[in-house]
């Protein structure tokens, strides 16, 4: 099986507080002062209502698998690529973590389990926010 | 204002290569350029609008409209993912009533099978969020299949139909890249690439091109083709929006194709033949159900049984062999799916799959990433009598 290299982020001054969380083993999302509606991938605009006040809100981190593919082929695979509806609200497009990739199911409950990118090949970049099943 | 009538598709030409080693893109736009306008009765001199998009190398049409050595009055290089093309055609239609241009050459190229081609644009704003990811376009398309198997109990089975009668077709032109004959358990049995698609619910990917050209009703009239008229277009993106409410198996097409048959004046029941973008077989699907050929969540029933095979079942669909088994020139099929229309509505297509007293037909597409954020065009042109 070879190794899929997984890109270091590059943060910008729109993102750099999201990275910053997930270093901390903290997925943050976006919340809007004005619509209070949550969203992801944040942003310095609310997607929803077109509000400039939007503010960070730390993510319990948990939410379920609204739908997912394991890509047989290629580069490190196999591996599953999710779309996770975080209890908060916002659906989240990430890769799962798992023993066996086959035992994923949509409508399983799952929490954030962040792993490290590779930063010049090293594997200890910025983290990245994958999911686990709740349980494994 | 309405684009009912408005402007006419005069030529059509799909590049006859799959694989051009030899070759450079350019070449290819101005090979598939000629074929069109000879198609149409036209030359170069007389196109006084460029439509392109961002297979076209260099500066896009800057660099095209030199290439071709064209005078133009008019230039379009809208980008819309694989769909883009059968928008160009609408975009070409407004700018023809409006004036600005009455011969409209459309082109697309590309060589992705001799060549590797950048298909990931940097500096997106979702690009660290999602590029890390792996959305290839087959766990994009993958996760819809996915999600409508859940929601609503369609089968692997119900999918590789569409695969079986894209096949069917194919099997009658000598250009298809895979003209072979598949049933559903060779779909069935073919390898995983990304769960629930297997590789014969997925795509080919070939070298080559094609182009078209849209002309006023006027100019339609002076040359010695049938015409086929634009009755009517729609377009529509969608995205997961900030995640709220995230729904994988609806497609912007929902909102394209209304938009299309309410201003063409007719309903789904009406179309005698469509052309529906197939990137995936999960694509076609969707795309039936959200242009209203069926209910939402009944597209596993109506593509089974060979209901999209011509001669055979109600709806004939991609008689070319479309992108699952003819061509798809430059990951970007929007184009040969008004090509095949073109020819079913002249009469003109293999004479086995020739939809009979075919005078009115849909192409419709996909363009982008359906699992993320995507593009739809519509289309539904009539033949002229």
């Amino acid at each position: 099986m070879s190794v899929r290299k997984l890109p270091a982020p590059q943060p910008n001054p729109e993102t750099q507080a999201f990275w910053d969380g997930l270093d901390a083993g903290v997925l943050r999302i976006k919340t809007c002062v004005d619509c209070q509606q949550t969203h992801y991938y944040p942003r310095h605009i609310c997607p929803h209502c077109g509000s400039a006040d939007t503010r960070w809100l730390d993510s319990a981190g948990t939410g379920e698998i609204y739908s997912l593919s394991v890509m047989r082929r290629g580069e490190g695979a196999p591996f599953a690529v999710a779309y996770v509806t975080l209890d908060e609200g916002p659906s989240v497009l990430t890769n799962l973590v798992a023993e066996n990739l086959d035992s994923l199911a949509i409508g399983q409950r799952v929490r954030l389990m962040p792993q490290s990118s590779d930063a010049d090949h090293a594997g200890d970049g910025p983290a990245l926010p994958f999911f686990t099943a709740i349980g494994d | 204002m309405s684009l009912r009538n408005a402007a006419c598709i005069v030529g059509a030409f799909e590049h006859p290569t799959r694989l051009a080693p030899d070759m450079t893109t350019p070449q290819l736009h101005a090979e598939c350029a000629a074929g069109a306008l000879a198609d149409a009765g036209l030359s170069l001199t007389d196109v006084d609008g460029y439509f392109c998009a961002t297979d076209a190398p260099g500066f896009g049409p800057i660099s095209m409209i030199d290439y071709l050595g064209l005078d133009i009055r008019h230039t379009d290089s809208t980008e819309m993912g694989g769909c883009t093309y059968i928008q160009h055609v609408a975009h070409a239609a407004q700018a023809i009533a409006m004036g600005k241009c009455s011969v409209a050459l459309i082109t697309l190229a590309g060589r992705p099978r001799s060549e590797a081609v950048q298909r990931f644009r940097p500096g997106a704003p979702e690009s660290a969020f999602e590029q890390w990811v792996g959305l290839t376009n087959h766990t994009s398309y993958g996760m819809c299949a996915a999600r409508h198997m859940h929601e609503f109990g369609t089968t692997s089975e119900q999918l590789a139909w569409i695969k079986v009668a894209a096949s069917h077709h194919a099997q009658h032109n000598p250009h298809a890249m895979l003209p072979k004959v598949v049933t559903v358990e060779d779909v069935v049995t073919s390898p995983m690439i990304a769960d629930p698609l297997h590789r014969l619910d997925c795509c080919v990917t070939t070298d080559g091109g094609g182009a078209l050209v849209v002309v006023s009703p006027e100019i339609a009239r002076t040359l010695n083709r049938p015409v086929i008229s634009l009755l009517g277009a729609g377009e529509a993106t969608k995205g997961p929006s900030g995640g709220l409410g995230l729904d994988l198996t609806v497609s912007a097409a929902a909102k394209s194709g209304p938009r299309a048959f309410a201003e063409a004046g007719v309903t789904p029941s009406d179309i005698k033949y469509a052309s529906i973008y197939d990137s995936f077989t999960i694509t076609v699907l969707m795309q039936l159900e959200d242009l209203g050929f069926c209910a939402k969540g009944e597209g596993g029933k109506f593509v089974a049984d060979g209901n999209l095979i011509s001669g055979t079942g109600k709806l004939p669909f991609n008689t070319d062999g479309g992108g699952l088994c003819n061509n798809h020139p430059m990951f970007r099929g929007g184009i040969t799916k008004v090509i095949e229309a073109v020819r079913q509505l002249r009469g003109e297509a293999a004479p086995a799959v020739q939809v009979p007293n075919c005078d009115l037909a849909v192409a419709t597409g996909i363009g982008g990433s359906l699992g993320a954020r995507h593009g739809a065009a519509t289309i539904i042109l009539e033949r002229q009598s």
